[in-house]
């Protein structure tokens, strides 16, 4: 294509782009001169570069909407909606034209009468208007040049008629031509490099005059402008701008992005023979290459991060045209929406700008059509009637993290269920059984629309399951939150950069893999000696992290490397020594993190990280989804990218369920909350139940180990001696052989609990469907499918310790008393939960303060609160005192429990209008203080 | 090896016949095979194959061809044929397909022949399919069969066995 031409394309599609965000900018504020101003130069200068290119229905169509802008800005013209809409169109039509000039390098056939006849009338009589003399004293335009001769062109800025012209030095004259418009079309001619003729610069202001008097602009006076040569002007331009955009632009050098790529390829291979260098001089003790060498990598690694600057983009770049989008909708869906932009300056690669700009789009999109709520409803349900769509970007360890929010009705969990369930993805049954957190990520599935009408916006069934697809193919994550009638938060998170990463080098089964760093959290030794031990949940490896339990994987199983040997391999020894002693060594667990979920995967040995190149895999290998892409070593060998998402994704449920739970647990509704359990027998064949959170270890012990100390079962655990009950005082403990057993664990004691047989860990709604009168149980609930017995804890931590808990079980309440718990320990949360729902209260239990305060703001009510007074955060008793001072809860009693009972405590409580303060161990009294508080609150409420 | 005979032989015939096609002969399991010579980049001995778990057992692994990703592909397990004894050195042929580089992991290189249309012919039809969906036809000489492969078929069929 013409260079002239391309030129003209790229900055016309640039200037139009602008033009949008300006003019909705400019239709909010009508006032701003400063915006419109900005418009008037751009739409003009569009105008201009057409007539000199000689493309007439173009040009004519720029002419039109300059004329309704020249008449805003005189004032002549009330800014409408209608005529705001109308320019837009006018530039929508220019950009077609320009689609189709970069496609043919013509314009296309047929004109836009009517749009320009339209755009004619609002300009007000018509003929009248397009040839008024006033608009060619065409304001100063913020472009526009400073003339180093004579006059101090800064005046002319300032005063607000700029009707002076710095190069003549004069008033213009109507229908002269001011300078910006001969520079425009210099701008738009070959630049000085290529032809600094002066005869070109003469043969192209007849150009220019013959355009412009097309339009009833007569050029008069053209000879000063034409005898400055192209050189010169070029010059001024250069050294005179004060516009902070050109002068920008003037710094800046248009590059083409091959020539990047190029660049980025090669400093990517440049980092490899580093790597390499590095890897032969760490062999050597004393190389005279060592200080050189540590040059290199300095500069080599200045070189890289300078190279990838060159890359980075404002993520504002792929957002430039959603305010026009956001705009549009409002008007076709008839609903008010603002959209804030919050981080626009954050930068990221813009290969991933690329090709994360769809996907936003249609994010934004669906949140207008499927998130907000029309006008009136939205007043019907308390809200502002202006709809608010927030997209805010930000940095997070190696990641863009972008969140689309809005404050509309949230998604409809019920409508999804259905949809699902009519096209197939899931029974009423498997749905029964999912959280609204699974059911939400379902509009991620393809083929999945809610909306109920189709609308030209969306709901035709394709659309987020793209997003996704088209995000986790740059190995980034979408996921979904919702809270009914509060809106939704899309939370994308991709990567920075796709080119070069960080990498842990890990290996497993004899081969070497790489983890991308971004995803790795920490690195866990396990040995069968140490702290950290793989424990087995069944045929599950766990292991106990800090307080919680972490799902693992071996990377040789989710590879399938114990069935097929490598063909060629350089350490055959090597790799059957892998086979035979794996379980017996040391192995590393990789703390991963996908998204929201956490699990390890174990590998034999951990070596350094490393930067890496990432190079997609071979198109017949690209179908195994646990590789992102393979890399050359420093070393020189060929190794492939794990891709953690794709790990999750094989044994992902264990995984996602598990994190899911907690979620939930601190979510809304104590109601069907899933739990998982864990399933054992114990004395009889009927399969019993506990929360699996409450157990502590799993443990094995050779029963030569039992010792019987006044009159129970002891064994030396761990230094120290741990009282081992059984589930039934008639149920025999083994006397040879291994015993299995559950340890329970406070801070300071542990039990353990004899049990037969470990069956299987379940996810499932805890729903105690008989309650039981037998001691140790809490009733007997369906459990996967089987009448299970869920087992007391609590029965039995007082068989172990007398002292655990004084008082047992009490009277029941009646009617089911809403019960708030709030208490850091995930311990005492999953033990006070089952107590307090077993005595007849609907509880809902959240680990922290803030998280109670949101279901108060979410409006929820609660009969009674139990809160913990230790908590990180907002403590206890700042809790009380902010509950008192609101309304909402203010009449809600606060039962407050806490390990320490000192007397200063109770009076502290008393003060800040705790109604009674229970010692945390205390079931029995817990139980009747709330019966109490409830009783007197239940008959003054 | 001997391919002296061949190599007279064809001779003889290229001095008779204008219309020849040079392909580079490959050895699997004593079958020769044949690429064009045009199609073949490099020939090299592979070391530190890296393995790729997961992968149709085609694929013997990945390795690293002067700073470029090449994947390989067993012909032995490609077509049919059992596998490479253990510690017994295999041998790569290097094409392109897609722009992506591929090697053909094979027993032995032969050298590169003239062959003259003449000798070409379709495959038999008793063809074992598993050759007869990689082949183009086969080569007379004068002591051995020579199948010409389709290196698209090869790298496709693969690919297409995975999708399905």
């Amino acid at each position: 294509m013409d260079d002239l031409l391309s030129e003209f394309l790229t900055e016309t599609n640039e200037s139009l782009d602008v033009v949008d965000v300006e003019l909705v900018r400019f239709e909010k504020d009508p006032t701003d001169k400063a915006v419109l101003d900005n418009i008037f130069r751009l739409v003009h200068t569009v105008k201009g570069t057409c007539g000199f290119l000689g493309l007439p229905r173009l040009e004519s169509v720029a002419h039109a909407s300059e004329n309704v802008l020249g008449k805003f800005r005189d004032g002549e013209l009330k800014v409408s909606t209608e005529a705001v809409s109308l320019i837009l169109k006018s530039i929508d039509a220019i950009k077609t034209i320009l689609a189709e000039l970069e496609a043919n390098e013509c314009e296309p056939e047929g004109n836009d009468k009517e749009l320009i006849d339209r755009l004619n009338e609002i300009a007000s009589g018509k003929a009248a208007a397009v040839a008024a003399p006033a608009k060619v004293e065409e304001k100063k335009p913020a472009k526009g040049k400073k003339a180093p001769v004579k006059e101090d062109a800064s005046n002319t800025f300032a005063d607000g008629e700029r009707k002076i012209e710095p190069v003549l030095g004069r008033d213009l004259l109507p229908g002269e031509v001011s300078m910006e418009d001969l520079e425009a079309a210099f701008n738009a001619a070959p630049g000085p490099d290529e032809d600094t003729s002066s005869a070109t610069v003469a043969k192209s202001v007849p150009a220019v005059e013959e355009t412009l008097g097309e339009h009833d602009d007569h050029v008069e006076d053209h000879e000063p402008a034409a005898r400055v040569n192209a050189k010169t002007a070029k010059s001024k331009s250069d050294g005179a701008n004060k516009n902070s955009d050109t002068s920008i632009a003037n710094q800046s050098v248009r590059v083409t992005v091959d020539l990047l790529e190029d660049l980025m390829t090669m400093v990517s291979e440049l980092v490899l023979t580093r790597n390499q260098l590095m890897q032969i001089v760490r062999d050597q003790d004393d190389s005279k290459f060592k200080v050189p060498l540590q040059r290199l990598n300095l500069v080599t690694t200045e070189l890289q991060e300078g190279v990838m600057k060159t890359r980075m983009q404002p993520i504002g770049n792929a957002w430039q045209k959603l305010p026009r989008i956001v705009r549009d909708l409002s008007h076709e869906l008839g609903k008010k929406i603002e959209l804030k932009m919050i981080g626009a300056e954050t930068e990221l690669d813009r290969q991933v700008l690329e090709l994360i700009k769809d996907p936003l789009t249609h994010m934004i999109r669906n949140s207008a059509d499927h998130g907000l709520e029309k006008p009136d409803k939205r007043l019907a349900s308390g809200k502002n009637e202006l709809g608010t769509i927030k997209l805010n970007a930000y940095h997070e360890g190696g990641h863009v993290i972008i969140q689309i929010s809005d404050d509309g009705a949230g998604l409809n969990i019920d409508r999804i269920k259905q949809k699902a369930i009519s096209s197939g993805l899931a029974t009423e049954a498997e749905l029964e059984e999912m959280s609204d957190l699974q059911i939400g990520n379902f509009i991620f599935k393809a083929g999945f629309s809610t909306a109920e009408q189709i609308t030209s916006v969306s709901g035709r069934g394709v659309g987020m399951d793209v997003v996704r697809t088209n995000i986790e193919k740059i190995g980034g994550t979408v996921d979904v939150r919702s809270t009914a009638g509060k809106g939704s938060v899309f939370t994308v998170k991709i990567p920075l950069t796709l080119a070069i990463v960080s990498a842990l080098i890990v290996e497993s089964y004899g081969e070497r893999f790489a983890i991308p760093q971004i995803s790795v959290i920490e690195l866990v030794r396990a040995s069968q000696n140490s702290e950290h031990k793989i424990e087995q949940l069944k045929s599950s490896p766990v292991l106990r992290l800090r307080d919680q339990l972490l799902p693992l994987v071996y990377l040789n199983d989710v590879l399938r490397m114990n069935r097929k040997a490598p063909i060629i391999s350089d350490d055959a020894a090597n790799q059957n020594e892998m086979m035979t002693g794996q379980a017996a060594k040391d192995d590393f667990v990789v703390v991963t993190q996908v998204g929201a979920f956490r699990f390890g995967i174990v590998v034999e040995r951990v070596f350094d990280t490393e930067e890496i190149v990432v190079k997609p895999v071979a198109p017949i290998l690209r179908h195994i989804s646990v590789f992102s892409g393979n890399t050359i070593l420093g070393d020189g060998s060929v190794i492939m990218i794990l891709d953690p998402n794709g790990i999750a994704n094989m044994y992902g449920n264990v995984a996602v369920d598990q994190e899911e739970t907690k979620v939930e647990v601190a979510a809304v509704d104590g109601k069907d909350q899933k739990v998982s359990l864990l399933i054992f027998r114990a004395g009889d064949n009927t399969p019993k139940a506990v929360p699996l959170s409450l157990v502590a270890r799993l443990e094995e012990l050779d029963c030569s180990c039992l010792e019987r100390s006044n009159g129970r079962d002891v064994i030396q655990y761990r230094g120290q001696l741990m009282p081992l009950v059984r589930v039934a005082d008639n149920y025999p403990l083994k006397t040879e052989g291994r015993q299995q057993m559950l340890v329970f664990a406070d801070e300071t004691r542990t039990m353990g609990l004899a049990v037969d047989e470990i069956v299987d860990i379940v996810e499932d709604v805890l729903k105690i469907e008989l309650t039981s009168e037998t001691a140790g149980l809490v009733g007997t609930a369906v459990i996967a499918g089987h009448a299970t017995e869920v087992i007391d804890v609590s029965h039995y931590l007082v068989v172990a310790f007398p002292d655990w808990f004084e008082e047992s079980r009490k009277t029941r309440m009646k009617a089911a008393r809403r019960i708030l718990l709030i208490d850091d320990s995930p311990f005492f949360r999953n033990m006070l939960a089952p107590v307090l729902g077993t005595a007849g209260y609907k509880v809902t239990a959240v680990e922290n303060a803030e998280q109670a305060l949101a279901l108060r703001d979410q409006g929820l009510l609660f009969d009674a609160i139990v809160s913990d007074i230790e908590m990180p955060g907002i403590s206890g008793f700042e809790l009380a005192s902010m509950i008192k001072a609101d309304d909402r809860w203010g009449d809600t009693p606060i039962v407050a429990i806490s390990s320490h009972g000192t007397e200063d405590d109770f009076e502290r409580g008393r003060a800040v209008g705790f109604s009674d303060y229970v010692v945390k161990m205390d079931r029995g009294a817990l139980l009747r203080s709330l019966t109490e508080t409830l009783s007197v609150y239940g008959e003054a409420v | 090896m001997s391919t002296n005979g061949i190599d007279a032989d064809n001779d003889l015939r290229t001095a008779k016949m204008s219309s020849t096609a040079d392909y580079v002969t490959m050895i699997v399991d004593n079958q020769l095979f044949g690429v064009p010579v045009l199609e073949v980049h490099d020939v090299f001995v592979p070391s530190k194959l890296a393995h790729v778990p997961m992968a149709p057992p085609e694929v013997a692994g990945v390795l690293n061809l002067r700073g470029r990703i090449v994947t390989a592909i067993d012909l032995r397990l490609r077509l049919g044929y059992a596998p490479r004894d253990p510690g017994v050195q295999a041998m790569a042929v290097v094409i392109e397909y897609h722009g992506e580089p591929y090697s053909l992991l094979v027993d032995a290189v032969g050298e590169v022949l003239s062959l003259e249309e003449t000798s070409f012919e379709r495959n038999p039809s008793n063809l074992d399919p598993k050759i007869r969906d990689v082949s183009e036809g086969i080569f007379r000489l004068d002591e051995k069969l020579m199948v010409v492969l389709q290196l698209d078929k090869v790298i496709q069929l693969l690919n297409g066995a995975m999708a399905a």
